[in-house]
């Protein structure tokens, strides 16, 4: 079947649903692809919160600074300013949508404090901020009537002449593909945590957005920047929220003592989460740590607290570990968690491939630089999510219409097709995966090297070879996972390779990316971002591109 | 620990009518449309059912489809049946439901399932976009502020807020399996949620929408939803909300106010139940249709033998139990 819209938007998270609903209400005929229904999306998984410089003692400057800082000065600061200008308009329409912020004495909407940032700007609903959000949004969507092609899988962009003219999807529940025709498209597919394990990423986290965009020529920029985060539950690897230190928790080393004071004397449990964790890697590495683990304590907080607002890490810690945290400190470690790089976007969401767009995760504009700041994603979503739906409407006002497109799906169906014909060769999307994600936490993690990113990315080629004779055993047609999981495998292989390469290119230790080899930040010859482009039966492009630098010039980073 | 997973596979209605073309070398591509196929796994005693359904997907047999993602109880994919019960498999211990070295896994009977256990969820969205959940602002909107309430109105909120709309409740909901009609415990907890906003502009109209059959009143108070619930939004209570605010607000000419206030005065006055007036005074006395409609049960229930006495007799002491009506006040004291 082909459908048409005039813009299309895949992924259902916060960052699609805000640009869907911009869109919608510039005018736009907007429908969203999501592989899983709308409030199954990651976005649900944020916990702590969203920050804001919205309190009068506060402004947007400071949070600007912070963020800044927090990127360790690769975030490109014009962008930055937008983002914190309008971040209070963004929470308080989201408030006008229904989201029941926590309110202060007042009735005013309150705050708690969060890493990274010299005042308290994070605004939260208990520990489920992400799914308030999500519900309040969809809930939004429901009353605009936007179309969701709920559990639709895309597989690839249709860009023929060179710009961005639709998606073909699979149906899952009929087990057909689509044509979806459209003079623009806006990926918001989120992030790519399945690359890596373990992860405090969901299941569906698996780089579609940033392999689709990559394969029709869209660079991806700043992928080397991988964010563990500090608090990762031990063994099953779930987030324990910053917003638990943020309300006072302490980093326990299995000595007792709260280590944070030898690298962060100022903030503390609350300097941003490159630096916690590679704390943390370095605490258990001189053996203070626990089974690979250091200690996240609560028990001072008591149980008004921990009740009130912070039930859901209770729950899951008591869940999964069998550990009551008004009782015990919970042992935690850094994990992935979110990748800072994706398609690199200027502030009005687009990439430079005409009518291709990327808000939220999977986008690079770039805000986070180095290192993203605790309850700077949540606000990331809605800011470009809304900018980005409102430039896509504009655009399509003048785009020229897209037609024909049956022998670009013909093509994606004889791909699907042969890749279930093919005969079982050894291979398994399973295997496959957990070889690449295991080899990603050990060489591309906290701390990285030559060797060991060499070491990766031979792995990562070697997977891409062995990728070519998968063959998946499901060869039903409605809700065939075993196809979708292979061909997420595929865009996870793009992702990795793309983290792997510019961690290579890139010999100095910035945020989130520290070689133990060039272990020193180098504003001399890396205040720039490394871009990587997909060229065909080629290896990819490396090019540059410098920081943007406004008001706040790069000095040495402490807290 | 060795566990059997006994998991119920369906082929799907296309499959069996042939209408996919190739042969599907599934295990259950034949007819019947539901079969049970085993798999004897040795898992962490730790482990939770999903990670028995993952690793056999992974490892065992590709075809067996799951919804799943957080695998923490956060996104609400991975709501089925886990030994004839509705649960997350995510955050259900293995150890827990482990019977005998087995647990039977399938797609919950009251809906349709699309394949193994992936079941069809259209009638569950729909049943909550039906009760409008969206906030309807009160005007005028705030101008570059939030509107001011006090954090207890927030709180209240949040009990329905913590729903992952994983689909438990309505799943195993009694009043669901004999009447797909009923909006359900998810649609009008999320109901409740925005009645309850004290930012929402139309509670009035929305309290109206909610009494109509197949709304708040046609709840049977089983407390199903209540049990299975694996975030502690007890849609009863919710619903139970909004029958108070609904009666505070007028709404009170339908079957289940009559209902209550008849429950209410047949025990404040004698002290127990007349079962022979409730029905009657439940449709409407003067709902001549609507009793007429009544008859075929009480047939039933003669043929039975399970008719009410005839002449209702008072309990002795019946005007303490008045007096505690009294005591209690509000509407059903009189």
């Amino acid at each position: 079947m082909i459908y048409d819209h005039d813009v299309l938007v895949i992924g259902a998270g916060l960052a699609g649903m805000r640009a869907a609903l911009e869109a919608a209400r510039n005018g736009a005929d907007v429908a969203v692809v999501s592989k899983v229904h709308p409030l199954r999306s990651h976005s649900g998984a944020a916990e702590g919160g969203i920050n804001a410089a919205l309190d009068p003692g506060d402004s947007w400057e400071i949070h600007a600074y912070d963020t800044i800082k927090g990127s360790d000065y690769l975030a490109d600061q014009d962008a930055v300013e937008i983002m914190c200008r309008e971040a209070p308009g963004d929470i308080i329409e989201m408030e006008h949508m229904g989201v029941t912020f926590f309110r202060n004495a007042e009735g005013k909407l309150g705050t708690r404090a969060f890493g990274g940032a010299s005042k308290a700007r994070t605004y939260f609903v208990a520990d489920i901020t992400g799914q308030a959000l999500l519900n309040a949004l969809y809930d939004t969507l429901l009353k605009a009537g936007v179309k969701v092609y709920e559990e639709w899988f895309a597989t690839a962009i249709y860009a023929p002449d060179g710009c961005a003219r639709g998606v073909v999807a699979i149906d899952m529940l009929a087990g057909e593909l689509n044509m979806l025709r459209s003079r623009a498209v806006i990926v918001a597919a989120g992030g790519s945590g399945r690359v890596y394990e373990p992860s405090t990423n969901a299941l569906i986290c698996t780089g579609d957005g940033h392999a689709l965009a990559y394969r029709i020529g869209a660079p991806l920029m700043d992928m080397e920047m991988v964010q563990y985060h500090p608090t990762t539950l031990k063994g099953t690897g779930f987030l324990m929220t910053e917003g638990a230190r943020g309300e006072g928790a302490y980093l326990l080393n299995a000595e007792g003592e709260r280590f944070m004071k030898a690298y962060a004397p100022n903030m503390m449990e609350l300097a941003s989460r490159d630096v916690v964790s590679r704390a943390e890697t370095n605490e258990i590495a001189a053996g203070r740590g626990a089974d690979g683990c250091v200690f996240l304590d609560m028990r001072h907080l008591g149980p008004e607290v921990i009740h009130k607002k912070l039930p859901q890490i209770h729950e899951i810690a008591l869940n999964f570990l069998g550990l009551d945290m008004l009782d015990h400190p919970i042992p935690v470690r850094p994990g992935m968690h979110y990748i800072m790089g994706g398609i690199k976007t200027d502030a009005e969401g687009a990439t430079p491939i005409p009518g291709l767009y990327a808000a939220g995760e999977c986008a690079c504009v770039s805000v986070h630089g180095g290192n993203r700041l605790g309850a700077n994603s949540l606000l990331d979503t809605l800011v470009f999510g809304r900018r980005s739906g409102a430039h896509a409407a504009n655009y399509v006002k003048t785009a020229a219409p897209t037609a024909a497109g049956e022998d670009f799906l013909g093509s994606e169906q004889r791909r699907v097709r042969e890749l279930l014909d093919r005969p079982y060769a050894g291979q398994t999307y399973a295997r496959l995966r957990l070889e690449l994600a295991t080899k990603m936490d050990e060489r591309v993690g906290v701390y990285r090297d030559e060797a060991g990113l060499n070491d990766a990315l031979a792995t990562i080629r070697d997977l891409e070879r062995r990728y070519q004779t998968l063959s998946v055993q499901d060869k039903g047609r409605v809700y065939n996972q075993a196809l979708t999981f292979a061909l997420e495998v595929g865009y996870m292989l793009d992702c990795a390779e793309a983290t792997v390469v510019s961690a290579l290119e890139r010999t100095e230790s910035r945020g989130a990316h520290a070689r133990t080899d060039f272990s020193q930040r180098d504003d001399a010859n890396w205040l720039k971002h490394v871009l990587i482009t997909r060229r065909p039966s080629e290896e990819p492009a490396i090019s540059y591109q410098p920081v943007t630098i406004t008001q706040w010039p790069p000095k040495e980073r402490t807290y | 620990m060795n566990v059997k997973f006994v998991i119920g596979r369906y082929a799907t209605d296309r499959e069996v009518a042939g209408e996919l073309g190739p042969p599907f070398p599934l295990p259950y591509a034949d007819k019947p449309r539901k079969t049970y196929q085993t798999f004897d796994l040795d898992l962490p005693d730790e482990a939770m059912v999903l990670d028995g359904l993952i690793h056999i997907r992974e490892y065992e047999d590709e075809s067996l489809c799951v919804r799943c993602s957080c695998r923490c109880a956060i996104c609400g994919s991975c709501a089925m049946w886990i030994n004839g019960h509705a649960k997350l498999a995510c955050t259900t211990k293995l150890r827990d439901v482990v019977q005998d070295g087995s647990v039977q896994i399938e797609a919950p009977p009251s809906v349709g399932a699309v394949r193994d256990l992936v079941w069809d969820q259209k009638q569950f969205w729909d049943k909550m976009r039906s009760v409008k959940p969206w906030l309807e602002g009160k005007q005028p909107v705030p101008r570059n502020e939030e509107y001011r309430v006090p954090n207890e109105a927030m709180d209240e909120l949040v009990q329905e807020i913590s729903c992952i709309s994983c689909g438990a409740c309505l799943l195993d909901c009694e009043s669901f399996a004999v009447n797909p009609d009923f909006v359900g415990p998810h649609a009008l907890a999320r109901a409740y949620r925005y009645a309850a906003d004290p930012r929402d502009a139309i509670t009035d109209q929305r309290l109206k929408e909610y009494s109509e059959p197949n709304g708040v009143w046609d709840c049977t108070h089983c407390f199903e939803c209540v049990q299975v619930c694996p975030k502690g939004v007890a849609p009863l209570d919710q619903i139970l909300k909004i029958r108070r605010m609904a009666v505070d607000a007028g709404y009170t000419h339908n079957a289940g106010t009559r209902h209550a206030d008849a429950f209410a005065e047949s025990v404040r006055e004698s002290g127990r139940l007349n079962e022979l007036t409730l029905m009657p005074k439940s449709v409407g006395l003067f709902n001549l249709v609507g009793q007429l409609q009544s008859l075929p049960s009480a047939f039933n229930l003669l043929r039975a033998g399970k008719l009410p006495p005839i002449i209702h007799h008072k309990v002795p002491n019946w005007q303490r139990i008045k007096n505690i009506f009294k005591r209690i006040g509000g509407r059903f004291a009189r």
